[in-house]
């Protein structure tokens, strides 16, 4: 039931993009392979779920309303989204579920770190708004396109994110040493 | 000649009684209707995804305890199975049933705080005292088979950290007929209230286009018609082997909000009685789960959710292989839910403001993790 | 000799009053305490008697703090206006059929007048502190006093019609003289008496100006030490007022079985008020504003109205 859906989201998702963004790992034409065979698979299951790996410019607001509004997908309900610091790129993770028929699908969206950048989904669904200002406060990814990208756990005038692999805590300022 | 009037600013916290906790909410009145309402959070920020990726997987469970403290059992009990489905882990039938027991006991012990306190909120006084009476019921029993009353430590990777007293079974079964007839007495006190219902009744509603949009879970989704409970939908831990309903209600008001976490009271207790006939005898921990400093799950991520008495917890748990995580995330449902204020208070007045505030049940320890 | 006497009798119920006051809210305590299943006060003194006095003790000990952007002399005046008229309505109560201080032929009117007034102290003490939450606690208290002030004057006047009289004494004379108390003829007028009265009182439900889940405190939050205790003192003397005024008008006064004297009569009834209004604060949560004025003007003014009719009716059809 899962690999169906997933074969359906990647179907739909390369269509909408227009080129072939999302493929499997093929396993049968061999020469294929041989081309891809340092690329990582960008549609798996993880733990049984739907996950796709998207590159930050083919995420787009066209995308997530066709994730949202495409009868077979359907998926209305953002329910997490992750920042995740690797030290050669950043990650968004979208956990997103369709509340009726109750099927999931994680959408990873990478970034490279310098100046990294991940198109808003607020106006498509409207809970990433206060998670991805989180994300922007303590990872430092801007989200182009969000009404109200300012920090929110973190005063305004903290320096640095800390969630970032490189990130010092500084123990003097903050008075622990 | 038109008076010349104009807005207010209202500095509603960081210390009001309201708030429960330290949250401001920066509402702009003109005269007692909200204009514009800006949710301010972070005061109780202490970077628990940070502190996460310093520690044993064993050692972070104590700071999950304190993000949504009223139900620190099911935050326990949602970072471990992210650890034990990356792991890969069986756990001990026996320890299933502890956690289900525990977590329902902590579930009726939040939503009597969120009673009494709403009660409060809105001008009772008495219901809070009889609130934290039955909360007593729970909390002692919780404190007999973890040690503590509020931040537990109790669940751990691949089974629960002690088994239940000799008698605590049976003392369980006691108190869960003494809390159904307690319950059925706060419905006689305050539901059919003129008053109460005055306040509640149509006030803040929420559609569930509104629910969906913004993401919102737990009683308050259940109050607006959609049926989205993670016990039933996903179900984790021994859930699908109990018969229990989700009472939903279609207005989406404070009142059905109100209803919707009355009647979570009555499934919550048949979910326990079913868990003390049934619970087997066994082991309650994993032979490898004691030894923490060994916990080491393989390079992958896993996403597990579960329904606290708030709404939907999730842990995103990321590992590269060694014995630190490598990022925890925490979904924490109060932190979503409360992104809804800035929508809903929109047009309501400062008395309605305080109804609509505290039927959300947000908890500042999660907010602001 | 007379100023004398009436400076005399004015200490001795100042006096007796402040003990009242001191043991109304121990009284209020004990009770909601017990309703609340749990036992009150009970460190200070047998049965917590000392309570109340230990906590005005330490009010009074408290640094007086007036804020630096309060109107000051607004500030500083604003518990005495609050108290003065809730203590000067006392003149007209007529303790038993021979304590008393003004046999004032106007009574009714002299009581209600002067009443009203401390609704200024209300809004002089929420206007000058220069807090929000001040402003709307008093805005918000005024707006209610005077709504329910309507009905409240209302509802006595279908007994002032069938007396023909507005003397404190002479409506408790009539009441003996017909051998019936006025709750029982006047009931619909007992009813609205006793709503409007929990809302000039500010006591719950009605407790808006003072909520403090949503105002914190409203019109005295940033009151401190002794202005607070007579911001305290003014509400409890002006429920003991209220008490002894329905007395009077609805339960006979002083009227009851011989073997107890009148004044003891009067103090029982009224303390039977006193227990109305602690049990009500236990049991009800908060109105809400716009009910509450829809209530005051849609429903008990028409009420109150709709009495005097029928009173009147009644009075020209029976002869009284």
């Amino acid at each position: 039931m899962s690999q169906e859906l997933l074969n359906t989201i990647v179907e739909k998702v390369n269509k909408t993009v227009g080129k072939e963004v999302l493929f499997f790992k093929p396993a049968e034409d061999e020469e294929q392979t041989e081309e891809k065979e340092e690329v990582e698979e960008t549609a798996k299951l993880n733990f049984g779920k739907p996950m796709i790996i998207l590159d930050s410019g083919d995420w787009n607001l066209t995308l997530a309303k066709m994730l949202r509004d495409d009868s077979d997908l359907g998926f209305d309900f953002l329910s997490c989204v992750t920042g995740v610091d690797y030290d050669e790129h950043m990650e968004v993770i979208y956990n997103l579920y369709n509340s009726e028929k109750i099927y999931y699908l994680y959408v990873k969206v990478k970034t490279p770190r310098e100046k990294a950048s991940v198109v808003s989904v607020e106006s498509v669904w409207k809970s990433a708004d206060y998670m991805e200002r989180e994300i922007y406060d303590l990872l430092g990814i801007d989200f182009p396109g969000h009404w109200n990208l300012k920090r929110i756990l973190l005063q305004d005038e903290w320096e640095g994110h800390p969630l970032r692999k490189d990130y010092v805590t500084d123990k003097k300022a903050l008075g622990l040493d | 000649m038109s008076i010349k009037t104009e807005t207010m600013t209202l500095n509603m916290g960081p210390q009001h009684p309201s708030t429960h906790g330290v949250f401001r909410l920066l509402v702009e009145v003109d005269g007692e209707t909200i204009t514009k309402a800006e949710p301010i959070m972070g005061y109780l920020h202490r970077g628990s995804e940070k502190l996460a990726e310093r520690f044993l997987y064993t050692q972070f469970i104590p700071y999950t305890d304190r993000l949504d403290y009223m139900n620190a059992m099911t935050n326990n009990y949602v970072y471990c199975s992210a650890i034990e489905r990356l792991l890969e882990w069986e756990v001990p039938e026996r320890a299933e049933y502890l956690r289900v027991i525990v977590m329902e006991l902590n579930r009726i012990a939040s939503h009597l705080v969120w009673w009494g306190t709403y009660l409060l909120d809105i001008g009772a006084l008495s219901p809070f005292l009889y609130a934290f009476r039955d909360r007593d019921h729970c909390l002692d029993l919780l404190n007999e088979i973890s040690g503590a009353r509020m931040t537990f430590n109790y669940v751990r990777i691949g089974g629960v950290k002690w088994d239940a007293p000799e008698g605590w079974v049976d003392r369980v079964k006691e108190k869960v007929k003494v809390l159904r007839e307690n319950i059925n007495e706060y419905d006689t006190l305050v539901t059919g209230n003129e008053i109460f219902q005055s306040r509640t009744i149509g006030v803040g509603k929420l559609s569930k286009e509104q629910i969906l949009d913004w993401g919102i879970s737990g009683p308050l989704a259940r109050a607006s018609g959609l049926k989205m409970d993670v016990r039933k939908d996903e179900p984790y831990s021994v859930y699908d082997r109990f018969d229990f309903d989700i009472p939903t209600r279609e207005e989406g008001d404070v009142y059905a909000r109100y209803k919707v976490r009355i009647d979570e009271l009555y499934e919550s207790l048949k979910i326990i009685e079913q868990a003390c006939e049934q619970i087997p005898d066994g082991d309650i921990i994993t032979k490898k789960g004691q030894r923490i400093m060994m916990i080491k799950p393989p390079a992958g991520e896993a996403y597990t959710r579960a329904e606290a008495s708030k709404g939907e917890i999730g842990v995103y748990a990321i590992s590269n292989g060694k014995n630190k995580p490598y990022r925890i995330k925490l979904r924490r449902p109060s932190f979503v839910n409360v992104a809804i204020l800035q929508d809903l208070l929109v047009g309501q007045n400062i008395q309605n403001l305080v109804a609509i505030f505290g039927s959300l049940d947000i908890v500042l320890g999660e907010v602001d993790a | 000799m007379d100023t004398l006497m009436m400076f005399l009798y004015a200490v001795a119920v100042l006096g007796a009053l402040l003990g009242a006051v001191t043991y109304a809210i121990l009284f209020e305590r004990k009770v909601i305490g017990y309703m609340q299943i749990r036992n009150g006060p009970n460190r200070h003194g047998p049965w917590g008697l000392f309570q109340t006095i230990a906590d005005v003790t330490k009010l009074l000990m408290k640094e007086d703090i007036i804020p630096t952007a309060a109107d000051k002399k607004i500030f500083v005046l604003a518990p005495v206006i609050a108290f003065a008229p809730a203590f000067t309505v006392f003149a007209v109560i007529s303790w038993s059929d021979t304590i008393y201080a003004a046999d004032l032929n106007i009574g009714v009117l002299y009581f209600l007048g002067v009443s009203s007034m401390t609704m200024l102290g209300v809004l002089m003490g929420g206007w000058s502190s220069n807090n929000k939450y001040s402003l709307l606690g008093a805005i918000r208290g005024v707006a209610q006093m005077i709504s329910y002030e309507l009905p409240l004057v209302l509802s006595v006047l279908g007994i002032v019609i069938l007396v023909g009289s507005l003397n404190l004494r002479d409506i408790v004379y009539f009441q003996a003289e017909i051998g019936l108390w006025f709750i029982i003829p006047q009931f619909l007028a007992f009813v609205i008496y006793i709503i409007s009265a929990i809302a000039e009182l500010n006591r719950s439900p009605f407790d808006l100006p003072e909520a403090e889940s949503e105002l914190v405190s409203g019109y005295h939050t940033e009151y401190t030490g002794f202005r607070y205790a007579f911001f305290m003192l003014a509400e409890y003397t002006y429920a003991i007022a209220i008490s002894a005024f329905a007395t009077t008008l609805f339960l006979g006064g002083w009227l009851g079985p011989a073997f107890l004297p009148g004044v003891a009569w009067f103090l029982l009834k009224m303390c039977l008020f006193m227990f109305l209004w602690f049990w009500l604060r236990a049991t009800l949560p908060r109105a809400r504003v716009d009910h509450l004025m829809q209530f005051g003007w849609k429903v008990l003014i028409p009420l109150a109205l709709l009495n005097i009719v029928i009173t009147a009716i009644i009075k020209v059809w029976m002869g009284w």
